[in-house]
């Protein structure tokens, strides 16, 4: 999960970072609210979580309240690279005297991780590194020692930060770590890390991503999701728990695996290019254990997408028995029928793996007009984009 | 033959007596594997039985491996106890653990991966969020079906479960020497290059089914391995062509960050190291079955 630039300078000073006085605001009327309790001049910026903000107009000076107050009124509503902005921060401005670059990462190849350290900030630092690669310093770290104050020391003079900075720096490279591995994120990116007209050294934006897999252990981090960026479908199947990712296409998806899914969006892409360009509109994977409801469940959501020509059901049967799939489809749809959805939409159903004869035979039986089989995986994907492509 | 696991393999189970645990011990005893007990510190002392076999439950790896000579555990306890139980199988020295868990945090991964490499690697871990190993119709330390297909002489790893089904379904009548899941996660123990490397010197394998997704350049550095060293035939295949950018497909790991981690990119870099890619799992099978007669 990505979080927000406010979102990340309030983890860190809860975390004892030093960071500017700052709000989030929603409405102009916010905005002005928080201007009047920082003072003086205010820097409005837009909360996108993209790149390029400051290009597109989205980060703003504002001095007082009131100019503060127009500046959101701009800036809200407007369009940054596809990513409408709901929330502005405004956050007291610095006299900014040099920028640097900091970052912990996951490294997976090393399957560890990765400080980049940088006195050239407030650039990209792809670019930074490309052009100037001698000014980026890139440190190991390993998962079990972490960083301690030795490490630190050994990150400020990999970065050749200045001397001036370099006690600061130490301090915050130790805080910052302890922050990362007690938020269990993955990438924490300070860019500028900034020394300011007082000589402190300040973090002046945050770029956090938080590993959803630890979840469990992070109750708070669930307040953190943007619910406005959420589609409802993807809402509703993680209600459900169920593994779901809306996609634009025309041919819904149910499959057993992620890497089975993964492959079956990729075969009904190709089909596509024979039947009217259609493609796959969901990644839908309901796990091993297919049962009716799961089923059910998995149907309901994908065929609430509008856009949902067809369906193609590709399960394989590793543990689960094919009969107990078949069965469970037929069931699924009896159920979506008790719920009073009706269910207008062709089903192309390939089972294949444990049981598959018996499965099919179940499906054959069913006789559901609606209900196609079909027992090979290309040959089903073929089908099912035919069918949507006729249906559009 | 087989790599890493064979029919001498001694088998213990971490988290036996919950309820996947117990699930795929008696499964895995159904296939043939020798399961020679299970670990819970609270129900040590005790036995299970599993259809007429009872299993001793041992209070940690270490007790296990000095009572049975196990040499094999394989992992079924939740995410949030899985970094000190799989610290437990390296302080044994066990030497595999295979973590069939999913839902580990990464930062638990990445420590138990450090941890090992700082005790010198005396296990190798195969996971997490993976099926495990399968020696067919020698030994089976996992949740990969144990009767989709014989013993042969096609080895397999991907970092998909159904995906490495589907290929040994699609290629039962050849038969597979070890089928390895090396699983989904951005941090792994074993990875294709330790399989493909094992498979290539394994006298007993004679053509290797590669099987990768989006996400990280692992399918790259394997190419780069193969270029080098292997001199078997290898088919590939990877999955998430139409995958988008920066969501998520299902496994934790296959995720396309910015213009890193394409299938593009890594099904290129397998040809440029002479892999036969193919389009679709059937496909790729067809290749194997042309590489095989």
């Amino acid at each position: 999960m990505d979080l927000f630039e406010y979102q990340g300078r309030d983890l860190f000073e809860r975390h004892g970072l030093p960071v500017l006085g700052g709000g989030v605001a929603e409405t102009p009327q916010e905005a002005r609210a928080i201007a009047e309790r920082l003072g003086g001049k205010v820097v409005v910026k837009a909360q996108v979580k993209v790149g390029g903000r400051g290009k597109a107009g989205g980060v703003k000076l504002a001095d007082g309240a009131d100019e503060a107050e127009a500046r959101a009124t701009d800036i809200l509503g407007m369009d940054i690279k596809g990513h409408t902005v709901h929330k502005v921060m405004l956050a007291e401005t610095a006299d900014i005297k040099e920028e640097y670059y900091f970052s912990y990462l996951l490294d997976r190849a090393n399957r560890t991780f990765l400080c980049i350290a940088s006195v050239a900030g407030g650039m990209e630092i792809e670019t930074v590194a490309e052009e100037q690669p001698d000014r980026v310093a890139k440190i190991a770290i390993d998962a079990v020692k972490g960083v301690d104050e030795a490490k630190a020391r050994e990150i400020v003079a990999a970065a050749q930060y200045p001397a001036e900075v370099a006690e600061q720096i130490v301090d915050i490279a130790v805080k910052l770590w302890q922050a990362f591995v007690a938020e269990d994120a993955t990438l924490v990116e300070v860019n500028p890390l900034a020394k300011v007209g007082d000589g402190r050294v300040l973090l002046l934006d945050a770029k956090i991503t938080l590993d959803e897999n630890a979840a469990f252990r992070h109750p708070d981090h669930e307040a953190l999701i943007d619910q406005s960026a959420v589609d409802p479908l993807e809402q509703a199947a993680k209600a459900k728990n169920l593994n779901y990712v809306k996609l634009d296409g025309e041919v819904g998806i149910i499959g057993n695996g992620a890497g089975l899914v993964m492959s079956t969006l990729d075969v009904v892409a190709y089909a596509g290019e024979q039947h009217g360009n259609v493609k796959p509109a969901n990644f839908l994977d309901i796990g091993g254990g297919a049962s009716a409801q799961v089923m059910a469940n998995g149907l309901e959501i994908v065929l609430g997408d509008p856009a949902v020509k067809s369906v193609f059901v590709n399960v394989f049967g590793g543990i689960t028995a094919c009969d107990e799939v078949a069965n469970g489809i037929i069931q699924a749809l009896a159920l979506l029928g008790e719920r009073g959805e009706t269910v207008t939409k062709p089903l192309v159903v390939r089972l294949d793996g444990n049981n598959a004869e018996a499965g099919r035979a179940i499906l054959d039986g069913a006789n559901n007009p609606l209900v196609e089989r079909v027992d090979t995986m290309d040959g089903a994907a073929a089908r099912a984009a035919e069918l949507a492509a006729a249906g559009k | 033959m087989a790599i890493w696991l064979t029919k001498d393999s001694k088998v213990i189970v971490q988290g036996m007596t919950g309820s996947e645990g117990s699930k795929h011990t008696r499964r895995m005893l159904a296939a043939g594997t020798n399961v020679v007990g299970g670990v819970n510190p609270r129900k040590a002392g005790t036995t299970v039985d599993f259809d007429g076999k009872e299993l001793p439950v041992f209070a940690s790896v270490g007790e296990a491996m000095k009572e049975t000579g196990a040499d094999v555990s394989v992992i079924f306890v939740p995410p949030a106890f899985t970094k000190a139980a799989v610290i437990e199988a390296i302080d044994a020295e066990i030497p595999l653990a295979v973590v069939i868990t999913e839902g580990v945090p990464v930062q638990d991964s990445a420590h138990f991966w450090a941890y090992n490499v700082d005790r010198g690697q005396k296990t190798r871990i195969i996971g997490p969020n993976c099926p495990g190993i399968a020696s067919p119709g020698a030994s089976n330390a996992g949740i990969i079906p144990a009767d989709i297909t014989p013993g042969g002489r096609i080895g397999l790893v991907s970092k998909s479960g159904t995906l490495t089904y589907q290929l040994m379904y699609e290629l039962r009548d050849f038969g597979f020497s070890t089928a390895v899941g090396i699983g989904g996660d951005p941090v792994i123990g074993t990875t294709h290059i330790d399989a493909l490397k094992a498979f290539q010197d394994d006298p007993d394998t004679d053509a290797i089914v590669m099987i990768g997704e989006i996400g990280g350049d692992a399918e790259e550095r394997a190419a780069e391995f193969i270029k080098a060293n292997v001199t078997k035939p290898v088919v590939g295949y990877i999955a998430g062509f139409t995958a988008p950018p920066g969501k998520t497909m299902g496994h934790a790991g296959a995720i396309i960050s910015g213009s890193a981690g394409t299938a593009d990119a890594k099904k290129e870099a397998l040809e440029a190291a002479g892999v036969k890619v193919g389009k679709t799992p059937s496909e790729t099978a067809r290749l194997m079955r042309e590489v095989m007669s």
